[in-house]
């Protein structure tokens, strides 16, 4: 599915400022892996991301989608693969068109023509569609998606983004910015997407529990390496008290608390 | 006379138009028009002058401002400059290729030649001439409308809105930003050299200087357009650009027209205008601010009965 090889980043190179954010990374996800990615702030995550979207170009090293060499390509060329979903909720969605119009746009990746597809039948798919968040969302086609709370916005990005069927998914902390309640109901059509598509995902998150109980394979990351890599089985009988210990043990370093890792 | 408001506004609606894609759809500040404006203008003029017919006259002038538009996109593009700066400059060469166009004059009649607007009178015979200029152009601004009301809701018409609203959204899509940009802001200059072009066969002569503040006249215009109604739909929100078009353009005559008695002069209405849009700008915000706080508080209400209804409910079982 997923191959990073050898991938660095540095920022601001040959300037005082010179930050390595990656250095030589190497990571292969397999078809339907949920891997979950946790790792303090500074420590690459977002940097890995990025550099799978497209957001920004490698300093050195290869990035492999489905075996085909993506290194060079634009984000919205990747995007046909990717879907990818921010923490901040207004990013997803247009919030000055309506929800029916937004769903249009998403309903088929790629350079759209001068058909009016926006059809009965559509808004017969959209509502089917929308119903799965039990939102309510479904009786308000029409209303600007603006006016939306943050968690229906998060929920229908999210909605949107598997509507054209990506192969992976890319979060990028997506519940973080939303309250308990809604960032539990996210994070629930997120599994339930990803089963019923037979997605694979990579999730970011500060939150240890979610990172433990959902996926099948967790990561942490580190001043801009992979430090820890459990795979399934490993990754059964975790709990966060271990996984603190862990970090621990590898960095030889000592934390006054578990917050340093969590933050 | 109120005929001829209208049909100044009419045709100045055109290049409203054209301004609201840009300014409002696409959110990209566009100085071309200044420009355009004079070259749909000056195509029109010269093609009409060499005995080109009235139809293809108008359809070079519309593909001229969208060629132009199309420098202005691709310099911001590829030049990664900010859209203002792509736009002055377009402009300001369009001001050269302007004069070069008419012939290195800065002025071009249209007298006893045939146009547009002389051929009205004759269609519609069986009306008065104002009222015969008045049905024409209502006719060509209802036509324009219709297609760019249509295309606004293609695939590609609603990515273009999607892109002026969330660009990360588009790109999200696999779309390139670029392509839209370009489709987007050629659309938008056709528009406004089309307008140009019909204005100088109605007012009989097109100008190198013609298009000096037009931006600020659309926004203008836009904003009072604005306050009529509140709506998300593109037929009802290229309507109320016509209707401020027009409410703009009565605005500017009466000032003309009973301004001497403040002493002000023609000249003066151009820091009207500004100042018309600076005020709308203000009303907006301020109403904007109430809306928004208003909403919140209906938001925390709902959410509080919400709370208290799930808390009942909990008691009730309990």
């Amino acid at each position: 599915m997923l191959k990073i090889e050898q991938v660095s980043k540095v920022f601001y190179p040959g300037t005082v400022n010179e930050k390595r954010a990656l250095d030589y990374v190497n990571l292969e996800v397999s078809d339907g892996d949920f891997v979950t990615v946790v790792g303090s702030n500074g420590s690459g995550k977002s940097t890995l991301f990025n550099l799978i979207g497209g957001t920004f170009p490698v300093t050195g090293g290869k990035i492999l989608l489905n075996g085909t060499d993506v290194t060079g390509k634009p984000e919205y060329k990747r995007a046909f693969t990717i879907g990818r979903i921010f923490q901040d909720p207004t990013v997803g969605t247009a919030a000055a068109m309506s929800i029916e119009d937004n769903m249009i746009t998403a309903y088929k990746k790629g350079m759209k023509g001068l058909k009016i597809s926006l059809n009965h039948a559509k808004r017969e798919m959209f509502k089917r569609e929308l119903k799965q968040l039990s939102m309510g969302l479904e009786e308000r086609l029409k209303d600007n998606v603006g006016l939306l709370s943050g968690g229906q916005r998060q929920a229908l990005t999210l909605l949107m983004t598997v509507l054209s069927r990506p192969k992976l998914l890319l979060l990028d902390e997506h519940t973080a910015a939303l309250d308990p309640r809604n960032a539990q109901i996210v994070m629930d059509l997120t599994t339930q997407f990803i089963e019923k598509y037979e997605l694979s995902a990579l999730m970011v998150t500060h939150n240890m529990q979610h990172a433990i109980q959902y996926g099948n394979r967790l990561i942490m990351m580190d001043e801009g390496n992979i430090i820890l890599d459990l795979k399934q089985d490993e990754k059964k009988n975790l709990t966060v008290p271990k996984l603190v210990e862990m970090f621990k043990s590898i960095k030889n370093k000592e934390y006054s608390s578990d917050e340093d890792l969590l933050s | 006379m109120i005929e001829g408001i209208f049909v100044d506004g009419l045709i100045f609606s055109i290049m409203v138009l054209g301004v609201l894609i840009t300014y409002r759809i696409l959110d990209f500040p566009d100085l071309t028009t200044d420009g355009s404006f004079a070259t749909g203008a000056a195509v029109a003029t010269i093609s009409i002058v060499n005995g080109l017919g009235l139809f293809p006259a108008i359809l070079l002038a519309t593909l001229a401002g969208a060629a132009a538009g199309i420098v202005t996109a691709t310099i911001h593009n590829h030049l990664k400059v900010p859209g203002l700066l792509a736009g002055i400059l377009t402009m300001t060469m369009l001001y050269s290729i302007n004069i070069r166009i008419l012939g290195g004059r800065a002025n071009v009649p249209l007298l006893r030649i045939e146009t547009l607007y002389s051929r009205m009178p004759e269609q519609f015979s069986f009306l008065s001439e104002p009222w015969a200029l008045l049905v024409g152009t209502l006719i060509i601004v209802m036509i324009v409308k219709l297609i760019l009301d249509l295309f606004f809701r293609t695939d590609l018409g609603i990515s273009i809105g999607a892109l002026g609203s969330n660009e990360q959204m588009i790109v999200s899509m696999g779309i390139n930003p670029r392509v839209l940009k370009v489709i987007g802001i050629a659309v938008s200059n056709g528009l406004i050299a089309l307008s140009g072009g019909l204005l100088a066969q109605y007012q009989g002569f097109a100008d190198a200087n013609l298009g000096v503040g037009m931006v600020v006249q659309g926004l203008a215009a836009i904003m009072i357009g604005e306050f009529l109604f509140n709506t998300n739909k593109i037929f009802l929100i290229s309507l109320r650009v016509i209707f401020g078009a027009i409410i703009y353009k009565g605005l500017m005559f009466f000032g003309r027209y009973y301004g001497y008695y403040i002493n002000l002069t023609p000249s003066d209405l151009k820091l009207l205008t500004g100042i018309l849009v600076i005020v709308s700008l203000v009303i907006a915000k301020t109403r904007n601010a109430a809306s928004s706080a208003d909403a919140r508080k209906k938001a925390m209400k709902k959410n509080l009965a919400m709370r208290e209804h799930e808390e009942k409910k909990e008691i009730e079982h309990a």
